[in-house]
């Protein structure tokens, strides 16, 4: 598998820290931090290719709101929400605004390495598929490079 | 128990209000008409007992003035010495007998008051009268009508008496009246059974023979002075404590005094008897009066608990499923509790086992041991983890959930649920779905339910042997999806009480009558509709009607 980078966002330090160590352990590029005003502020210099959310996020944002935020910067980025809560309906509102998919806590760990194996393969295939759809277009229209050059730029 | 103090209270209320609101205005009626009645029925009797003795003291005015006319006429016709002689006296007499009748003797008094001349069947010849008060009275007015009194004879009778003065000589013509006559003519006036007519005179005595008590020439007991002009009816108590009417009119210049007495109670027998028959017909009415108010109030009062009782059982099941959101809010915030902490087990579990295959780890010599109580706590985190899935679930059927369905998936489902039960009672279960119906957003779980609870019905309704229709298909803006059996029907009465809360036509203990009105619930909370249509003997069909709610895109 290659490796892929991964934002876990939760409030529950012991949580946040063994999960990062895991997914580490497994070569995963995780990275940790406890709220989603931390999560905003970091996505805003780094990519990454799957974020794993909590949904309940007692004082700060709510993790449906970080989801929105995410979607609008990095709208290729995959988001799995993770909740403990019984709302299946927050989960399904998710996934109206893009979530790729929910998981209720405790999750088996295996299970959440498929699934974000399986969101970061969806995110490769979009991207892919927008990098052939470019790719595709400078042959039709080669000029073109320059306007990206040049948006690049700006 | 203060419900039944309460429902008591209440039937005496009703009750009391009841009678008193039907007796009052009963007895009032009764008691107002029986006393105008018996007014009018009053006024009757004495207008008659006045009208008789009028009657009845014009006829003896005039048998008096009769017998006074002949007397008179016959003292002008004649001359003393032509009466003197008894054979022309016997004539004359013979002629006034012939011609009024009425009397029993004549005879010829000369002014010294001897009686010169007499016919009769008393020997009365050569009586000095001089002395008797009537014939000073005859003297001095020229006629004379007596009292009744004993006289000579020692027999009561009256007189009449005439004067005559021929040239210088005065004499007296003087018949007796026959009593027997004159009394036949007062008895007609005595009337019923206990009708007495008599007179008596200005003194209070008896003039006539009474019909039962009471000699003749004694006082009555009666005072003529309250007797007035013309004739007077008056009310007195008896001897024998009874009431009696009399009727009093003059005679004879106020002289005489006749009177028609009367029993009150015999001529009011009639009245009593109707009085008799009102309080029967008041006592009976109040009777059925009471017994309908107690039948009813009762009736009512019982319903009243009936439906109290239904509204608690319901309450019951209100707060029931109050208690059930309530457990399944807890459920949910305890399962949330409990869901991190495990979460972080789990995963420290895991980051344990992951630094286990480090190479520092496998030279220990309890590796083996770490590793299973590793796994031992990951297998009771897995047993948590289950539990408290678990509640989300049961907490999440407590809430509403909107979600893509297939109807006719569902029926599908549903019917699948329930063929080998149908066929069991040997009821074939026949399906007409059309296969373009829309996806709508609605409840999977509660459709199923109420189909479940439809089906479920027409099976049981039809018992066995038979055939239940369901079919689908969409009208304008609505799916329609009909539950058509074939059994006895709903009666027409329960249509309308088929989706109350715990009305059922199923044996006591097989149905709850909960099943129609739940899904009479959800279907309405769906904002659909569902209706019954049934003919006894030809089956029942119910129509669930859905809103297409085309489902969001994601």
């Amino acid at each position: 598998m290659d490796t892929f980078r991964v934002l876990v966002v939760d409030d529950e330090a012991d949580f946040l820290e063994t999960i990062v160590n895991r997914l580490q352990k497994r070569k995963v590029e995780a990275t940790g931090v406890p709220s989603g005003e931390a999560a905003l502020e970091l996505m805003k210099g780094r990519l990454f290719d799957v974020v794993l959310l909590d949904i309940k996020m007692p004082g700060g944002m709510d993790g449906i709101e970080v989801l929105r935020e995410i979607k609008k910067m990095q709208p290729l980025t995959e988001v799995i929400l993770l909740t403990g809560h019984a709302s299946v309906e927050t989960s399904i509102e998710g996934l109206k605004l893009g979530a790729f998919d929910y998981l209720i806590k405790p999750v088996k760990f295996d299970e959440l390495l498929e699934k974000l194996a399986a969101a970061f393969e969806k995110k490769n295939a979009q991207e892919q598929k927008i990098r052939s759809a470019k790719i595709q277009e400078l042959i039709r229209f080669p000029g073109r490079i320059f306007d990206q050059e040049r948006e690049e730029k700006e | 128990m203060m419900k039944r103090r309460m429902y008591a209270n209440l039937q005496r209320r009703i009750i009391f209000i009841t009678l008193l609101v039907s007796f009052i205005p009963l007895i009032s009626l009764g008691v107002t008409i029986y006393y105008q009645f018996a007014q009018m029925y009053r006024d009757k009797i004495e207008e008659q007992i006045k009208y008789r003795a009028r009657a009845q003291s014009n006829a003896i005015e005039l048998f008096l003035k009769e017998r006074t006319a002949i007397l008179l006429a016959m003292a002008d016709t004649h001359t003393f010495d032509y009466l003197v002689d008894e054979g022309n006296l016997e004539r004359v007499f013979q002629i006034m007998n012939h011609r009024a009748g009425g009397f029993i003797d004549l005879g010829l008094i000369d002014s010294s008051g001897r009686h010169v001349a007499y016919v009769g069947p008393y020997n009365l010849l050569g009586r000095d009268y001089s002395s008797q008060p009537w014939f000073d009275e005859v003297e001095s007015k020229g006629l004379y009508i007596s009292d009744v009194f004993m006289g000579y004879r020692r027999i009561p009778h009256f007189i009449i008496a005439v004067q005559r003065q021929e040239n210088n000589r005065r004499w007296i013509l003087r018949a007796t009246i026959d009593s027997d006559v004159f009394e036949g003519l007062i008895r007609a006036a005595q009337v019923g059974k206990t009708g007495d007519a008599f007179i008596i005179n200005k003194g209070g005595f008896y003039q006539t023979h009474l019909r039962f008590d009471g000699e003749i020439l004694s006082k009555s007991n009666l005072d003529p002075t309250v007797f007035g002009e013309g004739t007077t009816v008056l009310e007195k108590v008896n001897r024998e404590g009874k009431k009696e009417l009399y009727a009093g009119s003059w005679l004879k210049k106020h002289s005489w005094l006749l009177v028609i007495s009367q029993d009150v109670s015999e001529e009011m027998t009639r009245l009593f008897k109707t009085k008799r028959i009102e309080i029967v017909i008041i006592v009976s009415g109040c009777l059925l009066i009471i017994l309908t108010t107690i039948f009813t109030t009762h009736l009512i009062v019982r319903r009243l608990g009936m439906a109290d009782r239904k509204m608690n059982e319901l309450n019951v099941q209100l707060v029931h499923a109050d208690k059930l959101a309530a457990l399944g809010k807890m459920a949910a915030g305890v399962a949330h509790e409990i869901n991190n902490p495990l979460a972080v087990i789990a995963e420290k579990t895991g980051w344990m086992e992951d630094l286990l295959i480090e190479e520092e780890f496998q030279k220990s010599r309890h590796l083996e041991e770490y590793r299973k109580s590793l796994r031992k706590i990951e297998e009771h985190v897995e047993r948590a983890r289950k539990v408290t899935h678990g509640m989300l679930g049961f907490a999440r059927r407590m809430e509403p959930h909107l979600e893509d369905v297939d109807i006719n998936e569902v029926l599908h489902e549903t019917i699948t649920f329930l063929e080998s039960y149908a066929r069991l009672n040997n009821i074939t279960i026949e399906r007409d779905l059309k296969p373009d119906l829309p996806i709508i957003a609605s409840d999977h779980a509660q459709l199923q339910q109420v189909f479940l609870n439809l089906i479920t019905n027409a099976i049981d309704a039809i018992g066995k042997d038979g055939l239940v229709y369901i079919s689908s298909q969409r009208i304008n803006s609505e799916i329609a999806v009909s539950v058509k059996d074939n059994g006895p029907g709903i009666p027409r009465e329960y249509q309308a009480r088929a989706f109350e809360p715990f009305f059922t036509t199923k044996e006591r203990g097989k149905g709850t009558g909960l099943g129609l009105s739940v899904s009479y619930n959800i279907v309405q909370n769906m904002g659909g509709t569902i209706t019954l249509e049934s003919e006894e003997g030809k089956g029942t069909t119910f129509t669930v009607g859905l809103p297409v709610v085309v489902p969001e895109k994601k």
